[in-house]
């Protein structure tokens, strides 16, 4: 990459080059992309072209915004409203009513195939669903019509991804996710609650720089953060091998930091990198287990907001057996009866023996000493 | 003519056929050991790599056979010939005791086929507080060997070899004596580099001092109880007077073991333990009393002079001193985790080996002149035919 260019983003992010090649290094780095990819996705952040993004809001807490606008590097306003051209955000934008409307129709039209649709929150279909509307129109309605020209569509959120918190029994409004909606379209799923901000810049990031999405597992989540359990990277793992688990909040254990499997932590089926790259940039131990909670497991589908949080979690890798080792073993061998039995039968004997030629040697005794004297 | 005669009379007895029976179980057990492996004859394990073998055949087995260097300190270094009488027979009991600890240390270590390996210097580890002890150890059984051969020459050799050996042996005798000071501290050492797997009450730095002085009085010990024994058993004259001065020497050394064991305890604020360990206090408590009973009994120079306190005494020393070296290596040696106790094997090896020895000492008193035989012609020529009606 030449000079100008990284003056030219110098000017257009206000970052230094040094701090901005760092910021491509670690992106690549989280996705675990090869050696040379840095350079590669500078090159897609410093290109003129910005991606159109629109970002729908459905049934959501606002969460998912929430953790990406606490994302530092890159910040959300110096990279992404930069990087990408967002023309539709119902948290974000400055315009409002028919006026905003209008540019998203104006921007669907303009990059038809081109944009990268962000849902997020759950999509109501009970009654036609009637219970999320914007503009007038239903959830659904604004879902098809949104993903019918996108590139690609990214459902952010465990709400997006399956229907999350909105979902859950007896699900009064039908919600369910923006896969079980979309079927002709590639969509990438980042649940979590919220999800962790640098799994969804990443995947961004990725489209940009390879102009495809990252490999995803069978739940559309990208492989690169969903595809190890939070039980095998956990900070706490070792409490769990050696049976050392806390039993209760406040109890000696936890507040050692034992194992929260039997607290009900989720870790051990569900699927996350929340303890390799935590939350909030803040240092370790900032993610739900590292401050003493269980994990509810918020990213998997079937776990989080379904089981009870006090619930055992099923061990997906491996079982906890019904004892453990002890820390030290009883090792080699001990007394056995015929040794003991033969080491009794000497020890007698010899007794035995002794005292008898003490006695034998008491009769001659005197002899013994006056011959000693002749 | 020597002063020394063979004892005469049938090696076939009672107490042969039993040594020899017990022997052939060893040499079963032995051979098994070979083939199988050590983990299928003994208890021994990674956590308690010194086993019975060891501890007794070895720890135990040359402490009783410092009988010789005892007795050579006395005859040869402070120059006491009246005690010549008992030298042969000491000698004979360290030279078999120091060869069957020596080969009961093959049958211990695991890769017995590499033992060449100690005499090697290319693979010989000369930091090793162990290679001290074996080299010692095997330097001692030969220069033993080397020691006996006038009792061999007077048997089969010339009068002109005789004198020749005598010409030299003085040079064996002095590395006789050097040697056992050196490696019977050196097995005590041994416990000092166990460190904290030992019990406080017998780990101390003062562990080789305490071996050599107890080795030394369990040395004079072996000598009164295998006198008064061959007395007894043979009806030979008494050796009693001697026995007695020799006692004198086994009471000031318990009195300096024992001194320097109990200050050594109390200097190190350590005791408190003796009451307050268990298992361990009522060890080290029977040890000490067996070590502080021959002090009373021999304290007296009247009763010192009976022949029934000098073999009580020194059977308690012996049994004392052994308990000592039992409870440091394996008693008071705590691996968290590893247990030890005797396999039945390891305990009829042992068996076998004492029984060993006590075959090859009566075929040797029998047919070799060891025993002295100034004393009394009549009682000596009556000695072959009781030799042979009353051995147990």
């Amino acid at each position: 990459m030449n000079d100008d260019i990284l003056n030219a983003i110098e000017k257009k992010l206000g970052v230094s080059r040094r701090s901005f090649l760092q910021l491509c290094a670690a992106m690549a780095a989280t996705m675990g992309l090869p050696k040379g990819a840095e350079a590669a996705i500078a090159q897609a952040i410093a290109s003129p072209q910005r991606p159109p993004v629109i970002w729908l809001h459905f049934q959501e807490c606002t969460g998912c915004t929430e953790t990406l606008l606490r994302a530092e590097h890159p910040t959300l306003d110096k990279l992404i409203l930069d990087i990408i051209s967002l023309d539709y955000h119902e948290t974000l934008f400055a315009a409002a009513g028919h006026q905003i409307e209008a540019a998203r129709k104006a921007s669907m039209t303009a990059n038809k195939g081109k944009y990268l649709l962000v849902v997020e929150g759950a999509t109501p279909m009970k009654d036609g669903g009637i219970y999320c509307k914007i503009g007038g129109q239903t959830a659904h309605d604004l879902l098809v019509e949104c993903a019918a020209d996108a590139a690609a569509i990214v459902a952010i959120g465990s709400c997006a991804a399956w229907g999350g918190m909105p979902s859950t029994s007896p699900n009064p409004t039908g919600s369910t996710g923006v896969p079980v909606l979309i079927k002709d379209k590639p969509v990438v799923t980042i649940p979590g609650c919220p999800p962790n901000p640098y799994n969804f810049l990443s995947t961004v990031v990725h489209f940009l720089t390879f102009k495809k999405l990252p490999d995803l597992d069978d739940k559309g989540r990208p492989k690169f953060a969903y595809g190890r359990l939070v039980h095998e990277n956990c900070e706490r793992r070792a409490h769990f091998d050696a049976g050392r688990f806390a039993q209760e909040f406040g109890d000696e254990g936890h507040r050692k930091g034992y194992c929260l499997y039997k607290l009900g932590c989720k870790g051990p089926e569900t699927y996350a990198n929340c303890p390799s790259i935590l939350f909030g940039d803040v240092g370790s131990g900032s993610w739900p287990v590292g401050t003493g909670h269980p994990c509810i497991g918020c990213t998997e589908q079937g776990v989080g907001f379904q089981k009870p949080i006090h619930a055992l979690a099923e061990v997906k890798s491996v079982v906890p057996p019904a004892s453990y080792p002890r820390i030290v073993e009883e090792q080699g061998e001990g007394m056995t009866f015929g040794s003991a039995a033969a080491l009794a039968g000497i020890a007698g004997l010899a007794a035995g023996a002794g005292a008898t030629i003490a006695r034998n040697l008491g009769k001659g005794g005197r002899d013994d000493h006056s011959a000693g004297k002749e | 003519m020597s002063k020394y005669a063979p004892l005469g009379g049938s090696l076939i007895t009672r107490t042969t056929v039993i040594a020899g029976t017990l022997v052939a179980i060893m040499a079963g057990l032995v051979l098994y050991r070979f083939v199988f492996g050590l983990g299928a004859v003994t208890h021994m394990s990674n956590g308690y790599p010194w086993g019975l073998w060891i501890v007794y055949d070895v720890m135990i087995g040359t402490a009783f056979a410092c009988g010789g260097y005892a007795m050579a300190l006395v005859v040869y270094v402070f120059n006491k010939g009246e005690y010549h009488p008992l030298v042969r027979p000491a000698l004979l009991a360290s030279m078999f005791g120091y060869t069957l600890g020596g080969v009961s240390v093959i049958f211990d270590i695991g890769r017995y086929w590499n033992a060449w390996h100690l005499v090697t210097p290319g693979y010989a580890n000369p930091t090793s507080v162990m290679l001290e002890v074996a080299l010692c150890i095997m330097a001692y059984v030969l220069v033993m060997w080397i020691e006996f051969t006038p009792v061999f020459a007077e048997k089969w050799a010339n009068a002109e070899t005789k004198r020749k050996i005598n010409k030299v042996l003085f040079v064996f005798i002095a590395v006789g004596v050097l040697l056992p000071t050196m490696h019977q501290s050196s097995l005590g050492g041994m416990m000092v580099a166990y460190g904290y797997w030992i019990h406080p009450l017998w780990q101390t730095d003062l562990v080789p001092l305490l071996y050599l002085i107890s080795a030394l009085a369990m040395g004079y010990s072996i000598v009164v109880f295998e006198a008064t024994l061959v007395t007894s058993v043979y009806k030979r004259p008494s050796e009693g007077h001697l026995l007695a001065s020799i006692s004198t020497y086994i009471l000031w050394l318990l009195v300096a073991y024992l001194v320097i064991r109990w200050a050594d305890i109390a200097v190190q604020g350590k005791l408190g333990l003796v009451a307050t360990s268990g298992r361990l206090s009522v060890m080290f408590l029977l040890e000490n009393l067996l070590l502080g009973l021959p002090v009373l009994l021999l304290a007296g120079a009247a009763r010192r002079a009976k022949a029934q306190i000098q073999f009580i005494s020194a059977v308690c020393m012996l049994a004392g001193a052994g308990l000592y070296r039992i409870d440091g290596y394996l008693v008071a040696y705590n691996r968290p985790g590893w247990h030890y106790f005797p396999s039945l094997g390891e305990v009829m090896v042992t068996v076998g080996i004492i029984a060993f020895e006590v075959l090859a000492y009566i075929v040797f008193v029998k047919r070799l002149p060891v025993l002295h035989a100034a004393a009394s012609p009549k009682d000596n020529q009556r000695a072959p035919h009781l030799a042979a009606t009353t051995n147990k």
